[in-house]
């Protein structure tokens, strides 16, 4: 067993768990957060895409005690004051989710996609870098167009604030 | 309309939850108490179960029970069924072996449970799963279905003799004859339609609550149509009376058809909760989804058609063999018959049409209904057949397929269906419009320039929606009536809470439903709840599957809006001392034509509940409730156009582009409807390039994850080109025709036709992958270099 404490949403939070415990069963089942989802067993499907230490990880695909200490970003982290992300927003105007579930690993992943390639992202560069998310009712056209919006936007929103 | 009414793009109201990860899932619900199921699950394809020891596993930490099938036959639970009567030629029924939740004696593929391990963690109910010793006795297995048919092959079933679960035809087998016998041109062909699973992104799960005082369960599952759930698990599987079963389907991350069937697991769940005395709790790892969702097609046929010496097509010959799998799953029987044999005449005039259909056991996962069920596999026969036929004959493709269209309607085909209405060239003109069609020629040779082949390729495609008048249905060997209902609930401030059978699993309807009340109404659709998915909450319901939530379910919201209205009418006219007739409703109130009188909806619902002030013998209250029976299938069809280009060296395909133009009639919200044709597409896309069920000669599913399983990515599709052209259905009150499993029919042939057009080697099975295309494209070189 392992006493675990990671800051989750500015939250702190600490469990005694077992060594094997994965990150996401930590989000889920100790933290109660059921946002962040479970797609697969092999690390394939994005669902569980998190923010650890500002970077996106499959909270699959790491342990618990492996997260201890660190600073984690959940999909119910990403609003802020009821305020939502661009890349919240951008899903909904541009319709880029259908059955929701694959919806908390994408905006993620794509948050993180942004936070790397700011303005510079183009349709080829979302689409190789959305290899790691998989999505069975979109097709995945509107939500690259989500993406390239947010990227727009956020672009926008730090040109205009420098 | 108002701005939230019929044709309006509506942002979705159900989105703000999924983004804030506040969706309720079913693996999000928890029960005080709750406990956790791990299946034990068999490792063979086909093995007597010679005994199961559980000691070890009941003397693990947590564990509360280890239930096997003998428990679960002893305790007087049902077997699967399937519910859809098919006779062979013959008039004998369809041969139906046991398919028992778990197995205490066959085991007939990998992956079928013979125990469940229920325990306080899920860890340690998977833990001890791995401690119980199940004894088998491997006996030989077969997997495709030609083989399965031949003898000495292994029987799978005592009841269906060389695994012969029938032998059914449609069609006038003497006219066909007559036709081939005096044909001009004969194309035959040898067409496959492979095996997929269907990967709804959320795994299937169960929640089972028994409560001992109340002798009532509660079971929140992952289901696409949650009273059906309730009636077979009370009908059939004995597991309580339908007034001591609630089911419960929240949020559901996708379905695709996998998530129409009752499963093993459910219903183990919910008698696992009575047994232990305590809630439990399943959810599927991915590759228990693999192996144990239903699968869809797997159909092996041989093809033939006739023409006449203008190229008219005279007649259509098809010999189909399907693969069921171990058991018949619920809807499995209907779907290589009547949701397939029925749309083989496809969007043309052809007089007659027999075919013959063999469905077969093996040792492979049970196969059913996903996206499209039967009608890709027509449509992939139709438009690769119609394909190959311009190709041998040297016409156009388009032009063959034109001088062949339907143009009168209604129409009525030799295999029962009686398409209502359509306009095939307008959809094909405006997809080669789009695609540009005419300059083919020149990107061909640019891309040739380049080192790459670029082909063409299309697919007009027509299916059967709506499913389906019941009467019609019931004829054909239906166990149930195919009807939807819906009830609207004005409430007395004036909000509105529509109830329906429909489930929406992605599909968006709690906003395009509340567009219907708010183009009625005029009210806002922020004012308007779509309540579904609770058997305590919705009277009763059919269900979504089949693209029938447009032309059904909303058909009968449509039925109780014309209720509520007239009542309102009605109580508006006595209120305002006007006649009936002279109400009009506008922007949300009631007005008196041609007067400055007016009331408000939320004003007229008030005084339907105070009841203040009714017309004589008017009961108070202001709602009302429909069920709505189709009067016949509705025919969305369309035209897809195709544009690949290929890398010789490697053999890789990339769509360059694709246009979809479709015609599904009425569409209530246009951003809804792109969104699921791109889903369906890419599933298309992706049948047709990239996924593959595949077994190897023992029985095991050699591709059981996304490690193996090549579900389409971002990169491997590009943005769809998308357009409409409209006729409306006759046969529903809003002209609609659905949408949902358009994309997945239509496009690949369209795919596989624009590949074999730019290799100019006809001979290629689904999926092309790049080993396949390079090994076609190697084939077809020596006769290209000999010409």
């Amino acid at each position: 067993m392992a006493t675990v404490t990671i800051t989750v949403n500015g939250k702190k939070r600490s469990a005694t768990v077992e060594d094997r415990t994965l990150l996401v069963s930590f989000l889920r089942e100790n933290a109660g957060l059921t946002g962040t989802h479970v797609g697969c067993d092999t690390s394939q499907c994005g669902a569980c895409v998190v923010h650890v230490d500002g970077k996106a990880v499959k909270a699959c695909t790491m342990l618990a005690a492996q997260a201890d200490g660190s600073e984690v970003v959940t999909i119910e982290g990403l609003a802020q004051s009821g305020e939502l992300h661009p890349v919240q927003a951008a899903f909904h105007e541009h319709h880029g989710l259908q059955c929701g579930f694959c919806t908390p690993g994408m905006i993620m992943a794509a948050t993180d996609m942004i936070n790397r390639y700011g303005a510079k992202l183009d349709e080829a560069t979302i689409r190789r870098e959305l290899d790691g998310n998989i999505c069975r009712c979109t097709g995945y056209h509107n939500i690259v167009k989500a993406i390239k919006a947010a990227a727009d936007a956020m672009a926008g929103t730090a040109q205009a604030a420098e | 309309m108002g701005v939230d009414g019929i044709g309006a793009r509506v942002k979705r109201k159900e989105d703000r939850r999924f983004i804030t990860g506040k969706g309720k899932y079913t693996d999000d619900m928890t029960v005080p108490g709750m406990g956790y199921a791990a299946f034990v699950r068999s490792p063979h394809a086909h093995a007597k179960v010679k005994s199961i020891d559980a000691s070890a596993a009941l003397d693990m930490p947590g564990v509360e029970a280890v239930l096997t099938g003998d428990q679960l036959v002893g305790d007087g639970v049902g077997n699967l069924i399937c519910g859809w009567m098919i006779h062979s030629k013959d008039g004998t029924p369809m041969k139906m072996g046991a398919w028992r939740a778990l197995e205490p004696e066959i085991v007939r593929f990998v992956g079928q449970a013979v125990a469940v391990v229920v325990a306080d963690t899920l860890a340690q109910a998977r833990d001890a799963a791995e401690a119980v010793v199940v004894d088998y006795e491997e006996l030989p297995a077969v997997v495709d279905a030609v083989a399965a048919m031949e003898p000495g092959a292994p029987q799978l079933h005592p009841e269906a003799e060389n695994n012969l679960i029938y032998d059914w035809e449609i069609g006038d087998e003497a006219a066909v004859n007559a036709a081939f016998d005096s044909a001009r041109h004969v194309t035959s062909m040898e067409i496959s339609n492979n095996r997929l699973v269907p990967n709804a992104m959320e795994p299937r799960a169960a929640l089972a609550d028994y409560d001992e005082a109340e002798e009532h369960y509660t079971l929140w599952t992952t289901s696409q149509n949650p009273h059906v759930a309730r009636l077979v698990l009370s009908a059939f599987y004995n597991i309580a009376p339908e007034h001591k079963l609630r089911v419960i389907a929240p949020d559901v991350g996708g379905g695709f058809g996998s998530k129409i069937y009752i499963y093993p697991e459910e219903m183990v769940c919910l008698w696992a909760s009575k047994r232990t005395g305590r809630p439990v709790k399943w959810v599927a790892d991915r590759t228990e989804a693999f192996l144990t969702d239903a699968h869809g097609r797997d159909h092996k046929s041989h093809a033939e058609i006739a023409l006449d010496e203008n190229n008219k097509i005279t007649a259509l010959r098809v010999k189909t063999v399907a693969n069921l799998g171990a058991y018949m799953s619920l809807f499995s029987s209907s779907v290589p018959t009547y949701l397939y044999a029925t749309l083989l005449s496809g969007q043309y005039d052809i007089p007659a049409i027999h075919c013959n259909v063999k469905t077969v056991y093996t040792n492979t996962t049970p196969v059913d209904a996903y996206r499209g069920a039967g009608r890709p596999e027509a449509t992939f026969l139709v438009e690769r057949i119609m394909e190959t036929t311009a190709r041998e004959i040297g016409m156009d493709p388009a032009e063959f397929r034109r001088k062949n269209f339907i143009t009168e309607f209604p129409h009525q085909t030799p295999v029962i269906m009686c398409y209502d209405s359509g306009d095939y060239n307008a959809s094909l003109d405006a997809a080669m419009k789009a695609a540009d069609y005419a300059n083919f020629g020149a990107r061909k040779a640019e891309a040739a320039s380049r080192g790459k082949l670029r082909g063409i390729g299309m697919s007009c495609y027509i299916e059967a929606c709506g499913i389906a008048p019941s009467q019609a249905v019931g004829s054909l060997g239906a166990g149930v009536g195919l009807w939807e209902s819906a009830e609207v609930r004005v409430n007395p401030v004036g909000t509105i809470e529509v109830l329906t059978g429909s489930h929406s699993h992605g599909q968006g309807h709690e906003t395009t439903f509340a567009q219907l009340v708010a183009d009625r109404f005029g009210v806002g659709t922020d004012t308007v709840q779509i309540v579904h998915g609770d058997t305590d909450k919705v009277q009763f319901g059919m269900g979504t599957y089949g693209s029938r939530s447009g032309a059904v379910g909303m058909s009968a919201i449509v039925k109780a809006l014309d209720k509520v209205e007239a009542k309102a009418k009605k109580l508006a006219a006595h209120l305002m001392e006007a006649s009936e007739g002279d109400i009009v409703v506008e922007g949300g109130e009631f007005k008196v034509a041609g007067t400055d009188k007016s009331t408000p909806f939320f004003q007229l619902a008030l005084a339907a509940y105070t009841a203040h002030n009714m017309p004589e013998g008017m009961e108070p209250g202001l709602k009302e409730g429909a069920f709505y029976d189709p009067t016949n299938f509705t025919f969305p069809a369309g035209t897809y156009i195709c544009e690949v280009e290929i890398d010789p060296d490697t053999g890789k395909t990339e769509v360059v582009n694709f246009v979809a133009a479709d015609d599904f009639g009425k569409i209530i919200n246009p951003m809804i409807v792109e969104g699921q044709v791109h889903g369906g597409l890419t599933q298309g896309i992706g049948q047709a390039l990239l996924e593959n069920a595949a077994y190897d000669e023992s029985g095991q599913l050699v591709t059981a994850s996304y490690m193996d399983y090549c579900m389409p990515r971002a990169d491997d599709v590009p943005s769809f080109n998308l357009m409409t052209t409209e006729t409306l259905c006759p046969g529903n009150p809003l002209g609609m025709k659905g949408c949902g499993e358009a994309g997945a029919i239509g496009s690949p042939p369209a795919v596989i036709n624009a590949i074999t057009d730019a290799i100019g080697n006809n001979d290629l099975e689904m999926p092309a992958t790049p080993e396949r295309v390079w090994r076609a494209l190697a084939a077809a070189r020596p006769a290209q270099a000999a010409e």
